[in-house]
């Protein structure tokens, strides 16, 4: 690789040819400030459309400032990046920007994590030049399910751009409107439930102000919780453990099973289950449908369609009802393990506890955006009654904690309560990209063969990579499944399997880069790497230290289904866990 | 084929045809098979002669009677006596502003005679949509030239020893531009025409496209082959119907003589055009938006590098060079880059068109030597200020360029010499003031113009010149400080420094010319409240004066927001904070006792 060597700020840098100033600048321990740009280690690509102007330099020999986020060095230049001239441009700028964004710090939800109120901060921003009467631009607030859009606090940084249509490539954002009423929206100014929008809330979670949001279920929660008439309980993703102690300062991948699961109790809720015992009763349904449409394509059978895909994941459900319409009949008919929850919860539990459907309130905490769209669906509700009434994020758990004042760090940890507090290792690997096959695998090998697996981790399946591809060995069948995370990914294997390029038998796929670990609800990383890598680790850590690691051997699930279900795809089962999907039209 | 005696070239470009051009082609035609002249004289319909002043125009060579104004019912007289008796019709000729006399032929113009016309050598002279024509001026004989006698590079060198530079605003060494694009391989590369031409008032483009558009096919051909491309795009507003009619054409035509097309001439060289319209977006003509716009996504820049030339339309290779900057290429090849060179200045070589418009006497399109001064456009082909009134500023270089005074008159004309009195070239649009025209209105006008085109991507542009904007409007509504004066120019340079593009790099230019040049016309706004000028409504300032006053109550009936007030038969008076400056009351007055400062 050519080297390129500069100086900046007197300092001298080599550096790879291609590199940017900013890049270099920090290699040399120079941190100039930027606001658009974002660095997506994880998924190796950069925000940059040199768009704010907030991280110019100067460079000798040029005319004007360099955006040195997206400058390439060149051989010899002379960089500098805090003289008067860089210094009042800058100022300059934030100052215009800060001019044409709402004043509401105090009662932003983005508050205190908003990069815009850091950098201001930062660069000492105590009045905005006032120009009389000047204007702000607006536009009509909108809200959805999962995720409200306040254009009026957008900077036009395009991060959110960037990631609907060049990572996940749903396209539902883009710049629209000229000059200084320049906005990012859907097409046609459609409302985001109007547009393709999966809800993955990817957007959300690299929105640099308050403009976009998660929608706010916590104070329904609380007034649930207060509500004595009503019995309050609640599940939890497994991702939501792997991550939840990094907004109370932990380190990333720190388990957190016990203390959440104490101060939910605390908070109030009746019960504290796992959505995990779900996941295992998923894999019941999932597995066996998948088996049955194996046994079936294997004698022979051509009416019978491979591969079969995942369902769990609500936002690339939204994705392949917008945009694999031809292929609705592909995927696993098994519904997503929050909502197995839900109807398991509001019939055999609510039974079991002699409590009116209506009376009981199901509360989800997941990693996950998406998820408050799945449970506002129709076909997850009975007579209006949602199966699922809440589902609030991670983020939101540990608001709710900090609210209840709560010391988080110096709780106990506590075991979750029972029948649907029980699940094995299998369920709590749903919660990484590969890990639902692999809960799948474990199960549906050793219902196949009707032997014992020697080894239950499936090293092959597991990994961070965007599209993985591996053969598991059933007993001299051959069975090839792909992975993929990220919708982006899912894309390229979706179209891979329409052309004929792929064969596969089983296809686990999740929306978010890292699977739900990497959700929008999680604590914000920022696209570093590290901490992805983190939660993924704890994840497999927490399989590995349980007792039971494969679904079909949770005793609770077995006694679910010999005191209520019957047997996987019975009647009763399909009626409560199977679900069927829509074609939704694009304009 | 008929020997024609006589031609009758009438104008058939956007401007003489909104003035029934197309009717009177239609009645010369019906006047000359009339009288059976069919076989002595032809109408051809021309592209722009230029002379939009006073289209629509009619010109009979070989005698170059220039007619102008012509209606549709002065046919019939053009053609009788004109035609068949040899007789001028003298009412129709061009009057001498000065001197009042009639100019008998065109070479005797003042507008004319100053010109020298390189890239509208057609326009005027042949009809656009027969490619014959063109032909016969030696059309498409550069490409054939080329194609036997010169390799690519050998051809890229004559371009670079011509001096020629592009004259869509950049002035980027042409030849330079396209060696760049010619060393990048790639399995595809581009050619693109920026017909995108957004300037308010500048046509150039439009009029070359309309009036001769083999000329740019010919040139988009040749760059082809230069740089190793066999596509070429023509990126033009869709408001531009008759030029894209007549380019349809030309194309059409091209292709049926194998000029455009594979093996064009034998020569194993394959190259054809396409279209794609844009949608009339100022930033579209910057070339990184132009070529997103072409692509299908929203029309906004990029930061360069990489240049087009690296990394262009679909992310292959592409050069980009304005209309103007095509049209003087096959000219180059044909008469020699060393003719060319030895016209213009040191560093700016050729010719440029430009687009007058304002207060001058002759509006139109002219096509000047570089180096020529201001006052020889202005007051020799221009014809002076209209109605005899003061030359205070002229704007060149469309919205973003600067003002220049009465001190910049004799400067030379060229790229480095209107940047560095702090303008610039542009496309060549050339806006005239006088004496009535307020310098902070006029910075106003071209930053609400730059507002609204702004596409939004960058802050400093998006945000700081809608504030440079509302400043100006306060300065005008006589609410300005002094200390709005300095953060004018504060903001206006730091737009300048920072932001992405072209657009913003150059949209503060009006507000900092006219901060230089006319800083006292600001500071009696903000000081004094008043507009020299007097043309800032707002700081009108309507008093009585008593002496003249009859107390009529003439004005007290006409004021709508009851402002004035007084007895019957005494002096009126009026209250200056209740006033809105409509001036009603000044209109109605009999006996000039309103007074306006």
């Amino acid at each position: 690789m050519e080297k390129i060597n500069l100086t900046i700020d007197n300092i001298n840098v080599e550096v790879d040819k291609g590199t940017t100033i900013y890049k270099a600048a920090k290699k040399a321990g120079i941190d100039i400030p930027v606001l658009c740009y974002l660095n997506l280690e994880h998924l190796n690509i950069e925000n940059r459309p040199g768009g704010c102007r907030i991280c110019v330099v100067e460079v000798e020999g040029r005319k004007n400032l360099a955006p040195s986020c997206s400058t390439e060095c060149t051989q010899g230049m002379v960089v500098k990046t805090h003289t008067l001239r860089v210094l009042n441009a800058r100022k300059t700028v934030l100052e215009l920007i800060l001019s044409d964004h709402p004043a509401a710090c105090l009662t932003c939800s983005s508050s205190g994590q908003c990069d815009l109120q850091d950098l201001s901060q930062k660069m000492g921003i105590r009045e905005i030049h006032a120009v009389e009467n000047a204007k702000v631009s607006t536009y009509r607030k909108d809200a959805s399910p999962a995720l409200n859009r306040d254009m009026d606090k957008c900077i036009m940084c395009r991060r959110c751009e960037t990631i609907c249509n060049d990572v996940q490539t749903v396209g539902a954002l883009s710049g629209i409107n000229r000059g200084f009423m320049s906005v990012v929206a859907p097409a046609f100014e459609q409302d985001l439930e109007d547009s393709p929008c999966t809800f993955c809330g990817q957007c959300v979670a690299v929105c640099p102000t308050g403009a976009l949001t998660p929608f706010d279920d916590t104070n329904r929660v609380i007034r649930a919780l207060a509500d004595p008439k009503k019995t309050v309980i609640v599940q939890t993703a497994p991702a939501v453990r792997a991550a939840l102690g990094e907004e109370f300062g932990m380190e990333p991948g720190t388990l957190v099973t016990g203390k959440m699961v104490a101060a939910l109790r605390t908070l109030g809720f009746d019960k504290v289950f796992d959505t995990d015992f779900a996941a295992d009763l998923t894999i019941m349904e999932e597995g066996t449908e998948l088996l049955g449409r194996l046994t079936k394509f294997l004698a022979g059978d051509k009416d019978v369609k491979l591969p079969i895909l995942t369902s769990c994941c609500p936002a690339w459900v939204n994705f392949f009802e917008h945009n694999y319409t031809d292929m609705l009949d592909v995927p696993s008919t098994a519904r997503s393990p929050q909502q197995m929850f839900g109807a398991i919860a509001k019939t055999y539990f609510a039974d079991m506890m002699k409590v009116k459907r209506e009376d009981l309130v199901v509360v989800s905490v997941m990693p996950c955006l998406a998820k408050k769209y799945e449970c506002e669906r129709d076909e997850f509700k009975v007579d209006g009654n949602p199966d699922v009434d809440y589902s609030i994020s991670t983020r939101e758990l540990a608001r709710l904690i900090k609210a209840a004042n709560i010391n988080f760090k110096a709780l106990p940890d506590e075991d979750y309560d029972n029948p649907m507090g029980e699940s094995t290792g299998a369920g709590v690997i749903f919660g990484v990209t590969g890990g639902v096959i692999e809960a799948a695998v474990r199960t549906a090998y050793e219902l196949h063969t009707g032997k014992k697996l020697q080894k239950i981790d499936f090293e092959e399946l597991r990994g961070l990579e965007g599209i993985r591809m591996a053969t598991i060995d059933f007993d001299g069948i051959p069975i090839n499944i792909g992975i993929a995370h990220q919708l982006g990914n899912a894309r390229k294997l979706l179209d891979g399997i329409r052309s004929g390029m792929y064969n596969f038998h089983a296809i686990e796929i999740m929306a978010c880069p890292g699977g739900c670990i990497g959700g929008a609800g999680q604590p914000l990383h920022h696209g570093d790497s590290n901490i992805i890598r983190a939660r993924f680790d704890a994840i497999y850590r927490e399989d590995a230290g349980k007792p039971i690691r494969k679904s079909h051997e949770n005793p609770y699930i077995v006694k679910l289904y010999e005191e209520f279900l019957g047997h996987p795809m019975s009647e009763k089962a399909h009626h409560l866990l199977h679900t069927h999907y829509f074609e939704k039209h694009k304009i | 084929m008929a020997q024609y005696k006589m031609h009758l070239l009438v104008c058939g470009g956007t401007g003489c045809r909104a003035s029934q051009s197309e009717e009177i082609i239609k009645n010369l035609n019906t006047e000359i098979k009339n009288l059976g002249l069919e076989n002595d004289a032809q109408v051809v319909t021309t592209g722009c002669f230029g002379f939009c002043e006073k289209g629509p125009i009619v010109k009979i060579v070989p005698d170059n009677t220039f007619y102008t104004q012509v209606k549709p019912e002065d046919c019939e007289e053009i053609v009788r006596e004109h035609i068949l008796k040899g007789r001028k019709v003298t009412r129709l000729l061009y009057e001498d502003p000065e001197t009042h006399k009639h100019v008998e032929d065109s070479k005797h113009m003042g507008f004319y005679q100053k010109q020298l016309r390189i890239a509208l050598r057609n326009c005027g002279f042949i009809d656009p949509e027969n490619i014959d024509e063109y032909i016969a001026r030696d059309g498409y004989a550069a490409i054939a030239k080329i194609f036997e006698s010169m390799t690519p590079q050998q051809a890229i060198d004559e371009i670079k020893k011509s001096g020629l530079r592009g004259r869509g605003g950049g002035g980027f060494p042409t030849g330079l531009k396209w060696e760049i694009a010619s060393k990048n391989s790639a399995d595809q590369k581009y050619v693109v025409c920026n017909a995108d031409e957004g300037d308010p008032g500048a046509f150039m483009d439009r009029s070359i496209l309309e009036g001769d558009p083999h000329s740019v096919i010919e040139a988009m051909a040749i760059c082809g082959y230069c740089i190793g491309a066999t596509k070429g795009l023509v990126y033009i507003r869709a408001e531009y119907p008759l030029a894209i009619k007549r380019l349809q054409t030309a194309i059409k035509q091209a292709r049926e003589y194998g000029l455009l097309g594979n093996d064009i001439m034998d020569s194993g060289f394959d190259f054809d055009i396409e279209l794609k319209y844009g949608a009339g977006a100022f930033v579209c003509g910057e070339e990184t938006s132009l070529i997103h716009s072409m692509e299908g996504l929203r029309g906004e820049p990029t930061v360069k590098p990489p240049f087009p030339a690296e990394k262009g339309y679909k992310g292959k290779p592409t050069n980009v060079n304005n209309v103007e900057t095509f049209a003087n290429v096959p000219v180059i090849y044909l008469k020699g880059a060393d003719w060319y060179n030895k016209i213009g200045t040191e560093k700016s070589k050729g010719t440029k068109v430009f687009a007058l418009a304002g207060k001058i006497n002759n509006v139109g399109l002219i096509e000047v030597p570089m180096g020529i001064t201001l006052r020889e456009v202005i007051f020799e082909i221009g014809g002076g200020i209209k109605n005899g009134k003061k030359f205070k500023a002229v704007q060149t270089g469309g919205p973003s360029g600067g003002c220049l005074t009465e001190k910049h008159l004799d400067t030379p004309i060229d790229f480095d010499n209107l940047i560095a009195s702090g303008s610039m070239m542009g496309s060549g649009g050339m806006i005239v003031m006088d004496e009535d025209d307020c310098m902070v209105s006029m910075a106003k006008f071209y930053l609400e113009f730059t507002v609204e085109e702004s596409c939004g991507k960058c802050a400093p542009c998006r945000i700081g010149n809608k504030r440079l904007h509302e400043i100006l409007e306060k300065i005008c509504a006589g609410k300005g400080t002094e200390d709005d004066l300095e953060y004018l120019e504060n903001l206006s340079k730091v737009i300048k420094d920072t932001s992405l593009c072209g657009l913003g790099q150059t949209s503060p230019n009006p507000v900092l010319s006219t901060l230089e040049n006319f800083y006292d016309e600001y500071l009696s706004h903000v000081k004094e409240r008043r507009c020299i000028a007097g043309s800032c409504k707002a700081l009108k300032l309507y008093t009585i004066i008593s002496d003249k006053c009859t107390g009529c109550t003439a004005c007290t009936r006409a004021c709508p927001v009851g402002a004035i007030t007084g007895e019957k038969r005494q002096p009126h008076v009026i209250d200056a904070d209740k006033c809105i400056r409509c001036g009603a009351c000044y209109d109605k007055c009999k006996f000039t006792a309103i007074h306006v400062q």
